[in-house]
């Protein structure tokens, strides 16, 4: 397979196109949690009733449309290999909790895979849905129409108390998880994150630094995410997590106009080494790259380099994590063998845009 | 930032606990807050509680203390009917089994949802569109009756008897699809 289409296959359809105020926040997520009215919830449920949930997924929406999205396909972990299992996950089109149910798990994807319905994972549903860009109410509204389309033919699980019922107490009511990822370098390299976060907190949202196994925010990239589910509308969530992502935008904008005013010829060199190494290195760690490709994207989004695509900091987090490593070599590698095909992969996508 | 817990590794999960009304800001690094049972699913952006649960039941059985003795909670015979998941096993788990445990729990639930959920423990948002018939109704004339009591008290008579109109004729619907119903 050559390099272009592993990466068309790599990133996701609607990745590639542009939304609202892209240049920071990279992509808007709604995510739903749906139950059977009349079936255990999964952790509890025995196979054979998790079975007939997969059943009857497979007869009423397999290959079915809705809207834009069209055909989709029903993927059972069970058929799954774990290298393609890892791949999904590393594409956010699976959770790695659904990835561990072997027996029963699934997802119903959209060819565009915009939307992904993972089924009996720890509730029997979750639709997640994806726009590019700041798009929360688009997406919520989308969202609300693809979970009427569901509840045609699915009994909720609803009470008018406690709303959508989920099976852990955090995601019950609304049952709505509404996420943006934000790509935060000057806010970082300014040092206001550390006063930023706790006034996040304040106002009932998550931060929290993606990709990596833990420790730091890997690419400067965050995901900002509501944490409360009961008592407060859909629309209510949205639109206040909506105003701190804006007013995040707005921060974050003022600070890299800052540091061209007060350091440009030094954010110039930072930018330009971190695409030097990207483009000349043998030998890379994911930590290493993900701080050059941070670099690099705000060096593009700044103007200061020119003839890169911008999807290019989305694009190689993605393709740069261990599994699809491992895909496009097709064998299983060692932690140091990674690091030299993340180098070999990161130059062969650089010299694809010069050509 | 640095972790809370271990003073190491940098923090990465940042949130706010709200405990009896009080906002804590919690930052842990992910081993710390995995291990403290906060996870975070990053892809589901889940948040799940574990040992939170079992923090705020030693709270609930010794409202006085904070110490950890854990005593005699009155709760622990109760049991799921339709699921048969016990109240311990749901507070070890910090999950339900199914719907109906919403129920069976009833009582014991609003302290653990006033936590996670900033004080609330009442649905406000999204009705489903097919079964949630009946409610939309109801909903709707909860708005009206607000709406009727404001005209009469801006002695608004004539716009208050168009508003008593709409909602005799929902509580008419109502009582039909009640009727249907039985
Ligand atoms: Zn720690
Ligand atoms: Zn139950």
């Amino acid at each position: 397979m050559s390099l272009q289409q592993f990466i068309n296959e790599a990133v996701s359809p609607w990745m590639k196109e542009d939304g609202p105020d892209s240049d920071i926040v990279l992509s808007s997520r709604i995510r739903l949690a749906r139950n059977f009215a009349h079936v255990p919830f999964p952790i509890i449920a025995s196979e054979d009733q998790l079975g007939k949930i997969l059943e009857f997924f497979s007869q009423e929406f397999e290959h079915q449309a809705f809207g834009d999205y069209q055909r989709f396909e029903l993927v059972q972990i069970s058929d799954l290999k774990p290298i393609e299992k890892r791949v999904l996950v590393e594409k956010h089109l699976i959770s790695p909790n659904l990835a561990e149910n072997t027996d029963t798990g699934a997802a119903l994807i959209s060819q565009n895979e915009q939307v992904s319905v993972m089924i009996n994972e720890e509730d029997h549903i979750r639709i997640q849905l994806y726009y590019p860009g700041l798009q929360l109410e688009r997406a919520l509204d989308k969202a609300s129409e693809f979970d009427n389309w569901l509840e045609e033919k699915i009994d909720y699980a609803f009470d008018e108390k406690r709303g959508y019922l989920t099976s852990c107490p955090t995601n019950v009511g609304t049952g709505m998880r509404a996420s943006v990822m934000m790509h935060l370098p000057a806010l970082v390299l300014t040092q206001q994150m550390n006063q930023v976060i706790p006034a996040i907190n304040q106002l009932g949202l998550v931060v929290r630094g993606i990709y990596g196994e833990g420790s730091e925010a890997l690419g400067n990239i965050f995901q900002i995410s509501n944490q409360i589910t009961l008592g407060k509308s859909e629309q209510d969530i949205v639109e206040d997590l909506k105003s701190v992502v804006q007013q995040l935008i707005e921060r974050e904008r003022n600070a890299r106009q800052m540091i061209m005013n007060q350091s440009g010829i030094k954010l110039e060199d930072k930018i330009f080494r971190s695409y030097g190494v990207l483009a000349h290195s043998r030998v890379i760690e994911s930590k290493e790259a993900s701080r050059c490709l941070s670099d690099v994207r705000l060096g593009i989004d700044l103007g200061l380099i020119q003839n890169v695509s911008k999807t290019i900091l989305n694009e190689l987090m993605v393709l740069t994590q261990p599994g699809f490593l491992q895909q496009y070599a097709k064998k299983a590698l060692s932690p140091e063998e990674r690091d030299v095909r993340r180098a070999e992969l990161i130059r062969e996508r650089l010299k694809l845009e010069k050509e | 930032m640095e972790c809370q817990e271990c003073h190491q590794r940098p923090a990465t999960v940042h949130f706010t606990q709200v405990i009896n009304g009080n906002k804590t800001e919690v930052h842990l690094c992910e081993p710390c807050a995995q291990e403290k049972g906060y996870m975070m699913d990053q892809y589901g952006g889940d948040f799940s509680i574990g040992n939170l649960l079992s923090g705020l039941f030693n709270f609930e059985s010794s409202p006085l203390t904070s110490g950890h003795s854990t005593t005699f909670t009155p709760n622990s015979g109760l049991k799921c009917e339709k699921c048969g998941m016990t109240y311990d096993e749901f507070k070890r788990t910090g999950k339900f089994g199914c719907a109906h445990c919403y129920q069976t729990f009833d009582a014991q639930i609003d302290p653990i949802l006033r936590r996670v959920h900033s004080g609330n423990t009442r649905h406000n948002g999204k009705i489903p569109e097919r079964m949630g018939g009946n409610l939309h109704i109801q909903r709707e004339l909860e708005r009206y009756r607000g709406e009727l009591q404001d005209l009469i008290q801006r002695e608004e008579f004539e716009k208050a008897a168009k508003i008593r109109d709409k909602i005799r004729s929902l509580e008419n619907e109502l009582n039909r699809k009640k009727d249907g119903e039985e």
